[in-house]
């Protein structure tokens, strides 16, 4: 109630969504982190002083990558779904998400079993041992994390928690989804195609 | 009374407080005038790189200390002006919201005087950072240590710790003496203010720097870069010496250790207990690296990179417990009986 | 002087009266659970305030140690932990918190919101940073360190490697220090992400961003130069971990590794940080100064071009703290430029806040003599930043006490000066009591002149070639008088804060009652009851300018008549 007369400029007031601006400036943040490892990566290949190289153990994970940005996009289709009520879909849609979320952490556990136990590669093996479980892990952790989400999400959705009034917020979350996807579409290009 | 001092006293006391406070430092007597000689200010250059720093620096000086007069000055001015006094109605006073020409004045001004001050400081990074090494100028590498420096002269077959001894350099005869820098375990810097700016010793990371003194002299400088618990104990002294002196200098440091048979005790104790783990001695068996080269011992003046001098009663308690003096050195005490110390010392006092 | 009601929605107090008063436990919890953004921000203050006595203490027994030479007051192990845990605590204990502290208070009012857009996030960021603070200091005492000293690092707030590997630093002191500013780095995070989401998306109606006061403004840029600067620290700081306690090699000399890495990153992330610590004050001063000039701030969108502009260039100085480590000069050269560079919109803001003053009617209540002396003394921070921006001067400076001096005038001379200009301007918003200004000004001088005789004299000890961290000097160096100067002045300094906290506690039972607007003045927060009720605004505000409370003040005369 102000003393001065509402002008009609003030009558609309649209405002961009907190979640989201909260979510993308979380993103921010953490693409400065992934930055700086990104940075130690490429400054210390070749320097090894001994060990394993990249060309020597690294196998190309096609298939882990193929499951992974597919996932960006069963998710974007299950936000579309989300918004015109059709719960049923995204559940679908979000399960499938999931399932190929966890199949590229399946693929990476196993990809680290072998430089492991095959190839005799640690982080503490030489530099590269030390870029690459760091860099690589520090992805597959927000995978999980991204994972758990998913889940959690999913058992609101099962549990019939979940409707069209949720729009926004599985929005929210998606964005993070899309931004794991993101730093493995860059991590997957230094580590996997530069770096060998 | 009382409102003339709320009229003017404050403002005014303010300012004299300020004037007072920025320039008793430079007043204060005992502070500045009669500063001991080994004081290494950076006002007081004897190497070339220093002499174009200590110009450049004075005319950064200039540059800010104008801009400091000009915006301080109207900043005091404006403080006493436009104060409320005591007689003022409550009415507001116009209110300026801002002025585009005003704004564009004061980016101008300020970006003229960054391309005059960055074009001057470039000239001068050049002409240090990149000024080629002579034929014939002096080679010293200098490695840095927790908490002591060695020096080494590849081309002459020395190698000494803790104290540098460079020839001068005349405009007949220049003398450059340039320094390879490494360091064997963390970080260091090499700092001389009245030879040189400061270059950092890095692990795997070697660095170049170079001097060129015009005068000669000793010249006090430490290390300048957190290295540990004894940092700042790591002290440097540099002798500038005529070119005689120098080839003097040069020529004792290149002979093996003195052999005396009267300090024979105080040797076999040094190579029977351990010393040569750390400590080298030229023409005996003791090749240790850890620890200072001690085959001219005798020779520096100070010990434990100039935390004591060399005196026999400061080698004795260096050698009893070296945390007396430097306490956290790496150097451990050896828990030897005083008699063998004192024969210890006795050996090292001969090491000339 | 205005303390009539002011008709914006938020002068109707609607909580009943007579409330009772719960007992001392669930007063106290009611602390703990609390959501609001006006606790947790007094929450944030308080625990800065504490860090600050303890981080003083630390340096006034430095300067003892340092009064004269070749003092045996301070062994140097316990030497070189207090100097690494003054530094740490005064940039992550003391100048974040009291400033995000501030933000956390003001910036909902400010805007007319009711909260911040995440309200369990903020207590849980709160929390996040108190107890990284509870876990830094548990190093002290936490298990024996190499001479028994407790395990305080004590490798400097800079924390180079290879000093800090596990070679060179046995013990636990290392990982305190890094896992300690972790924790505490997400609660910064949590603060940023809340009040850049807060200022997006919660203004009232008819608040564009251009209406947004200067220090709301001013976070903004902060939280979001916060982002992606603590992010690099948190990076350096768990490689450092790897290297400590995994075998990894980020740092390892023998392997491969470079010191450099480490010095580039912490620098990356400790440049921008110094802005995040400024940047608040400098909306600090652009809320004061135009209400005790009567004026309105001079050239407002270029207070918010140069502000942005200034955030922006800082992320491409961090070099300027390498000029010693032996880059080429050509990336020498680099980093002198953009370091000049971002002078200038320094100074337009300087420029800015003296037309400002010009021409108006100043009022030299304690708020506004902090932040003249701000002026006076930012400027000199600023100059003494360009001196050492010039490199081969700061091959002299660097690491000396010049630059001690250089930045303690920032941090005390502009950061804590308008700190306290703060607390004694919002303190009767906050707590609807006023400061003694006798007491305050007692304060003012008292640490104005040890501060001037603190600093200024620094400046001179660094000039004349003393190096900074090291515990003694020796007597023929001739810098015996000029510490003992410095040291006088600390402890003036220290008693001008002990009248301080003084003045705080005897106002807080016995100042006068403040009223919701005591300095006449026109942003949002003055609308409301001191202290304001939970819920801010009894109804959202609307505005229409810069200065809502100018305009119903002044209602043939209105701000929106004239701004752009």
């Amino acid at each position: 109630m102000s003393a001065i007369p509402v002008s009609p400029a003030a009558e609309s007031w649209e405002l961009p969504s907190r979640g989201k601006v909260g979510m993308l400036s979380l993103i921010t943040g953490e693409c400065a982190i992934f930055t700086i490892f990104v940075v130690g990566y490429v400054f210390y290949l070749g320097k090894d002083v001994s060990g394993p190289t990249p060309g020597q153990v690294l196998d190309i994970p096609v298939f882990n990558t193929i499951c992974l940005l597919s996932s960006s996009v069963t998710i974007w289709l299950s936000e579309r779904q989300i918004e015109r009520g059709r719960i049923r879909a995204f559940a679908a849609l979000w399960a499938l998400t999931l399932a190929l979320g966890i199949e590229f952490l399946i693929g990476t556990a196993l990809e680290w079993k072998k430089l492991i136990l095959v190839d005799g590669l640690t982080i503490r093996t030489n530099l590269f041992g030390t870029t690459f479980y760091s860099l690589v892990g520090l992805h597959a952790t927000h995978v999980i994390i991204g994972a758990v989400g998913l889940l959690v999400i999913l058992i609101f959705t099962l549990t019939g928690h979940i409707n069209e009034s949720h729009t926004e917020r599985i929005q929210t979350f998606a964005l993070y989804w899309h931004f794991v996807d993101a730093v493995w579409v860059v991590v997957f290009t230094v580590v996997y195609i530069v770096g060998r | 009374m009382k409102s003339l001092i709320r009229e003017h006293g404050a403002r005014a006391l303010r300012l004299i407080f300020l004037l007072v406070l920025l320039a008793a430092p430079l007043a204060a007597p005992s502070a500045w005038a009669d500063l001991p000689q080994q004081t290494p200010s950076t006002f007081a250059p004897a190497s070339t790189p220093a002499f174009s720093i200590f110009g450049l620096s004075v005319f950064a000086l200039a540059i800010t200390g104008g801009i400091f007069v000009v915006v301080g000055g109207l900043l005091a001015y404006a403080v006493v002006r436009f104060r409320e006094r005591a007689n003022d109605d409550t009415s507001e006073p116009p209110q300026i919201y801002g002025s585009l020409q005003v704004e564009l004045a004061w980016t101008v001004i300020p970006i003229l005087i960054v391309v005059v001050l960055f074009l001057t400081t470039a000239r001068i990074i050049f002409a240090i950072q990149d000024a080629p090494q002579p034929k014939d100028a002096l080679d010293v590498t200098v490695i840095g240590h927790q908490f002591w420096w060695e020096f080494r002269y590849p081309k002459l077959g020395i190698v000494t710790a803790n104290e540098l001894h460079v020839p001068v350099s005349t405009p007949q005869t220049p003398q450059p003496t340039f320094l390879h820098l490494l360091s064997a375990d963390v970080d260091h810097s090499f700092w001389v203010p009245q030879l040189a700016g400061k270059t950092d010793l890095i692990p795997n990371h070697p660095n170049e720097t170079w001097i060129e003194p015009t005068h000669t002299g000793l010249y006090y400088g430490q290390c300048a870069q957190f290295c540990g618990v004894q940092h700042a104990n790591m002290l440097l002294r540099v002798y500038v010496e005529t070119p005689a002196q120098f080839a003097a200098w040069v020529k004792s440091q290149q002979q093996p250790a003195v052999e005396d048979p009267q300090v024979a005790a105080g040797r076999e104790v040094f190579e029977t207990h351990a010393c040569a783990n750390c400590h080298a001695v030229q023409g005996t068996g003791a090749v240790g690296t850890f620890g200072p080269d001690l085959t001219h011992l005798a020779s520096r003046d100070t010990i434990a990179a100039g935390a004591a001098n060399n005196t026999p009663q400061e080698l004795f308690n260096w050698i009893k417990d070296p945390d007396s003096i430097k306490p956290g050195c790496l150097m451990p005490s050896m828990q030897l009986s005083e008699n063998d110390i004192h024969e210890l010392v006795a050996y090292l006092e001969t090491l000339h | 002087m205005a303390d009539q009601s002011i008709p914006i929605g938020g002068s109707l107090d609607v909580t009943p009266q007579v409330r009772e008063r719960l007992p001392l436990l669930d007063r106290l919890h009611e602390w703990v659970v609390t959501v609001d953004h006006k606790r947790l921000g007094i929450l944030y203050v308080l625990y800065a305030l504490f860090f600050m006595a303890v981080a003083g203490a630390e340096a006034l027994s430095m300067r003892v140690q340092l009064a004269v030479p070749n003092n045996h007051f301070l062994q140097p192990e316990l030497y070189d932990q207090f100097f690494t845990m003054h530094g740490t605590t005064m940039v992550f204990l003391v100048g974040m918190p009291i400033l995000f502290g501030i933000a956390n208070y003001l910036v909902p009012l400010m805007i007319g919101a009711r909260d911040m857009a995440f309200p369990r996030l903020n207590a849980f960021s709160f929390w996040l940073t108190a107890f990284g603070g509870i876990l830094l200091y548990w190093s002290y005492i936490g298990g024996f360190g190499l001479y028994g000293m407790g395990n305080a690092p004590d490798v400097g707030w800079f924390a180079y490697a290879p000093l800090t590997t596990k070679p060179f630093s046995i013990g636990s002191s290392i990982d305190y220090w890094a896992l300690a500013l972790i924790v505490s780095g997400f609660g910064t995070l949590g603060t940023a992400i809340n009040i850049v989401a807060t200022t997006l998306s919660m203004r009232c109606k008819g608040m564009t961003l251009l209406r947004m006061p200067l220090f709301v403004w001013l976070m903004l840029v902060v939280s979001a130069l916060t982002l992606i600067t603590i992010t690099p620290l948190t990076a350096a700081q768990v490689m450092l971990l790897l290297d400590r306690n995994l075998g990894a090699h980020f740092f390892d000399a023998q392997a491969g590794g470079s010191a450099l890495l480490w010095i580039h990153f912490f620098w990356i992330f400790g440049h921008p940080e110094v802005y995040v610590l400024v940047l608040p004050v400098f909306g600090i001063a652009s809320e004061i100064i135009p209400v005790f000039s009567r004026k309105a701030i001079f050239g407002y969108p270029a207070m918010v071009a140069a502000s942005v502009g200034i955030a922006f260039v800082s992320l491409g100085v961090w070099a300027h703290h390498m000029f010693t480590v032996g880059m080429t000069s050509v990336g020498n050269t680099f980093f002198v430029l953009s370091t000049m560079l971002v002078g200038i919109p320094t100074g337009i803001k300087i420029f800015n806040w003296v037309a400002t003053i010009w021409g108006g009617k100043v009022r030299f209540q304690t708020p506004m003599l902090f932040c003249v002396a701000f002026l006076f003394q930012f400027l000199i921070a600023g100059l003494t930043g360009i001196m050492l921006s010039v490199a081969p001067w700061d091959w002299q400076l660097h690491n000396s006490y010049f630059v001690i001096a250089h930045f303690h005038y920032v941090l005390v001379g502009a950061i804590v000066f308008n700190i306290f200009a703060a607390v004694y301007y919002w303190f009767p918003k906050v707590t609807g009591r006023m400061l003694s200004e006798t007491l305050g000004k007692w304060h003012f001088w008292l640490f104005l002149i040890g501060f001037h005789l603190t600093f200024d004299t620094m400046h001179f000890v660094g000039l004349l070639g003393m190096p900074r961290s090291i515990y003694t000097y020796q007597a023929d160096r001739g810098w015996g008088h000029l510490n003992f100067i410095i040291t006088v002045g600390a402890f003036i300094q220290g008693i001008a804060v002990l009248i301080f906290f003084w003045n705080v506690i005897v106002s807080l039972r016995k100042g006068k009652e403040a009223g919701n607007d005591p300095w006449d003045a026109w942003t949002l927060e003055w609308a409301t009851p001191s202290p304001p009720p939970a819920y801010n605004f009894a109804s959202d505000p609307v505005v229409h300018s810069r200065r809502p409370l100018w305009d119903i003040k002044h209602p043939d005369d209105p701000d929106w008549k004239y701004e752009s």
